[in-house]
């Protein structure tokens, strides 16, 4: 190659990633660097948003039970909605992982589905189910001899992680089939001939290796579901708040700005630190499992 | 390998009732022919589907949404498309930190960005703007765009392109001769998976939305939150009926489980 081909070929990249890069500089890294400086401004009622450089949202934050509490309401969502899309998902992407092709396709199809259908249609849905002590779930719960009497679903927190965990689901549902792609149909006939039970077989053969795709599922739903707005705004209604919803109110209701920005920049930093921190441990754990 | 047992079985039907239930009970109540919320118990009525013609809002917002998914996930392609072809094809200093940053919409929570853009927009003057809106979109899109395109580029046979230059296309020929319907599929169905995510959008969208400029999912969170009648029922029942065109078509075009599964080859 010639200098000049060579020196057009080194430039190539960055000409074709800058429009992108600029666009991505230009409106979302400066106004993410906005929101965070918006967090030490001022506000008052009456004198709105001052720019001046203080703590006095995060010290309100920091010190105000009400905050700790609707963070810890966020999380405690967030983490139950993880363990049932868990629990319930794994099973189901290994069921299907063993149908034949054109089931597994079509159940493929309708359980990852509903990814793509609007959140409103579906938390609709589920605010349809639950309705009132009388609603459908409730009506067959209770048909069923399961319950006696009827659970309250609307505006609680067990009504906002059933209807999250159903929306989350095919995050989990996915994650794990994708595990389970990478793994050899061979090793669970060579334990069967070994002797193996079906306990033994998911306990020790499936389980530890669809164990990553659970555990990088349960990343994407915790994070999801901790900064969901919709289902907890619909289900949970004007006074259960999380973090998402508490963000919005700060800003379209009250109007304090700097509080909301304050708010929103804590979960960002928070799901963060998780985030990166669980990904570092899954990875340390089964580097070790694969070396 | 073996097959499901009974107990699998009943499990697998539990769980596919569970997940369709809500889409199925928001279309039928759609249908009722009740003036309040209730299965259609005695015939099918479209009273509720017309009724969405005396609310002028919904469908102010309905193309307002329509727009806005088209719109933005063209202009999110003529930004991804060079972006996608230059991370296919270059090792270059700095590669793994752009593709980072061009997908980290997806990690950043969509009420974060909504504060954000809010925030920038109002204070560039363009606060409820309808170009406001697009902006935003074409960020919360473009790593959707950019996921398919991607793949569509690095799995592409360069020989053809080679044979081009070697009869001497080059630059803007070769992109729209050769290299642009070589991954054209991958680039459509980048379109369709964006057209969808802005279509759906509300977290985001819920901040920077004034009145004139709502789209079809602000409005019905909005009308949710006043009241829930069969109105609203209708509206995501024709909301349900648009993503499943637009699924069956990725499906047609390119495999739904290649759009989801596909985690984008980043070339790690």
């Amino acid at each position: 190659m010639s200098a000049a081909a060579e020196e057009r070929s080194a430039r190539a990249p960055w000409a074709l990633t800058a429009p992108a890069l600029m666009l991505f500089v230009g409106v979302l890294l400066i106004p993410l660097a906005m929101t965070v400086m918006l967090s030490f401004y001022d506000w008052g009622q009456y004198k709105g948003i001052e720019p001046v450089f203080i703590l006095k949202n995060w010290r309100e934050i920091a010190t105000d039970p009400y905050y700790a509490e609707m963070f810890w309401r966020t999380f405690r969502i967030a983490i139950l909605t993880t363990l049932l899309t868990a629990l319930l998902g794994a099973p189901e992407a290994y069921i299907l992982n063993r149908m034949s092709g054109r089931w597994k396709s079509f159940f493929l199809l309708v359980i990852l589905g509903p990814l793509l259908i609007s959140v409103v249609a579906r938390t609709l849905g589920w605010a349809l189910l639950f309705g009132g002590n009388n609603g459908l779930v409730n009506k067959l719960l209770m048909s069923l001899g399961a319950i006696r009497s009827p659970i309250p679903f609307m505006f609680t927190e067990t009504g906002m992680v059933v209807a999250l965990a159903h929306v989350m689901m095919p995050f989990m549902v996915l994650s794990v089939w994708a595990a389970l792609q990478r793994l050899d149909p061979q090793i669970e006939n060579a334990a069967m001939s070994l002797g193996a039970g079906p306990v033994t077989i998911i306990r020790r053969i499936i389980m530890p290796q669809i164990m990553p795709g659970v555990l990088s599922g349960a990343i994407i739903v915790f994070s999801l579901s901790a900064s969901a707005f919709a289902t907890p705004a619909i289900i949970g209604g004007r006074r259960l708040k999380v973090a998402a919803t508490l963000a919005y109110d700060e800003f379209l209701n009250t109007l304090n700005w700097p509080l909301g920005a304050a708010v929103a920049t804590l979960l960002l930093v928070a799901l963060v630190l998780i985030v990166v921190g669980s990904n570092a441990l899954i990875e340390r754990r089964y580097a070790e499992v694969f070396r | 390998m073996r097959r499901n047992g009974p107990l699998a079985l009943i499990f697998h039907t539990v769980f596919v009732i569970v997940m369709v239930a809500p889409i199925v009970v928001v279309c039928l109540v759609a249908f009722t022919p009740e003036g309040f919320l209730s299965l259609p118990t005695n015939g099918f009525s479209l009273r509720w589907f017309r009724a969405i013609g005396n609310y002028p809002e919904f469908i102010h917002a309905f193309w307002v949404s329509l727009g806005l998914g088209a719109l933005s996930s063209f202009v999110a392609l003529l930004f991804a498309v060079p972006a996608a072809l230059a991370i296919a094809r270059y090792r270059f200093r700095g590669r793994d930190a752009l593709a980072a940053l061009f997908l980290s919409p997806l990690m950043i929570p969509h009420v974060v960005l909504g504060i954000a853009f809010l925030r920038f927009f109002t204070s560039a003057g363009l606060g409820g703007s309808f170009a406001a809106l697009i902006i935003a979109h074409v960020i919360i899109v473009f790593p959707f765009a950019l996921r398919l395109t991607l793949a569509a580029a690095t799995g592409m046979d360069r020989t053809v392109e080679m044979a081009a230059v070697s009869l001497g296309a080059g630059g803007w020929t070769l992109f729209r001769r050769v290299t642009l319907p070589l991954i054209l599929p991958g680039v459509i169905s980048g379109w369709a998976l964006a057209f969808i995510q802005s279509f759906d959008d509300l977290t985001m969208t819920v901040f920077l939305a004034a009145p004139g400029t709502e789209t079809l999912p602000v409005r019905m969170f909005l009308y949710i939150q006043d009241n829930i009648d069969p109105l609203v029922t209708s509206v995501s029942a024709c909301v349900i009926a648009v993503t499943m065109t637009a699924l069956i078509l990725l499906d047609r075009f390119y495999g739904l489980d290649r759009v989801l599964a596909g985690k984008g080859d980043t070339g790690r």
